[in-house]
């Protein structure tokens, strides 16, 4: 199943997208209740979003986001383009997802 | 990198420039996360490793939506919007954060200048939106309270 849940809708002009991402958003600096140890910092370094096939924006994410992201932008587009949203995070795992907007 | 990453991540590369021509760019963008930037600890060095300089001015053009008061420090929500025009990126930055910038938004001809995410907060700081605009950045600041940490463990 795809780390990625999005939403799009357009309103004059105006394409509105919401995703969330599950991801567990690592600072790295937490420890292990049990063992005492740092836990390894994993969270997503960057997201990437295009509309047919042209980059709408380029997120860059530090540790201090929250866990499981959510992400809102908007960009000038119509009803049916098709949305790629995609992120890599600093341990190099991926995941990408497609929609149409609505 | 040892041998068995390496031919996963090989294979990995190779399988995207058959499937998704598109990823081959993203790629590139992705080389491009400013660890640096990232890394600083002290607000004003942070503001200059991104923007060079730290010449920044306040502006009611910039519009940023933070609580007040936030219950959960582990899920701030902050919205960033702005009327200003030829908006290259926007940056969130909390200053009382381990470290201060938070997230950057690079835009193109396609975006328009509104954004939003949750953030972490240790402990209560303020939170500064900093939008670039031509060779000027802008910038909107507001103290969030916040009464459990988002850090801790």
């Amino acid at each position: 199943m795809s780390t990625i849940k999005m939403r799009s809708k357009e309103s004059n002009g105006v394409v509105t997208v919401k995703a969330l991402i599950k991801h567990p958003m690592e600072t790295g600096q937490r420890k292990d209740k049990k063992t005492g140890d740092l836990i390894p910092a994993h969270y997503i370094q960057e997201v990437h979003s295009k509309a047919n096939g042209k980059d709408v924006i380029t997120i860059y994410w530090g540790p201090a986001v929250s866990k499981n992201p959510y992400l809102t932008f908007k960009y000038k587009g119509n009803k049916g383009d098709n949305l790629e949203i995609s992120w890599v995070d600093n341990q190099g795992n991926r995941d990408s997802k497609t929609g149409t907007v609505k | 990198m040892n041998r068995r990453n390496f031919i996963k991540n090989s294979m990995l590369f190779a399988g995207s420039l058959v499937a998704i021509p598109s990823l081959i760019v993203s790629k590139k963008a992705y080389a491009a996360w400013p660890k640096k930037s990232f890394d600083i600890k002290d607000l004003t060095e942070s503001v200059s490793s991104v923007y060079g300089h730290s010449n920044l001015e306040e502006s009611s053009k910039v519009k940023l939506k933070a609580p007040e008061i936030a219950e959960n420090g582990a899920i701030v929500p902050i919205n960033v919007s702005t009327t200003l025009d030829n908006v290259e990126s926007i940056m969130i930055f909390v200053e009382n954060n381990p470290q201060p910038l938070s997230s950057g938004y690079k835009l193109t001809s396609l975006s328009e200048p509104s954004i939003g995410t949750r953030l972490k907060m240790g402990k209560t700081s303020n939170v500064m939106a900093a939008v670039k605009s031509g060779d000027k950045v802008y910038t909107s600041t507001q103290e969030v309270k916040v009464t459990i940490g988002g850090c801790g463990g």
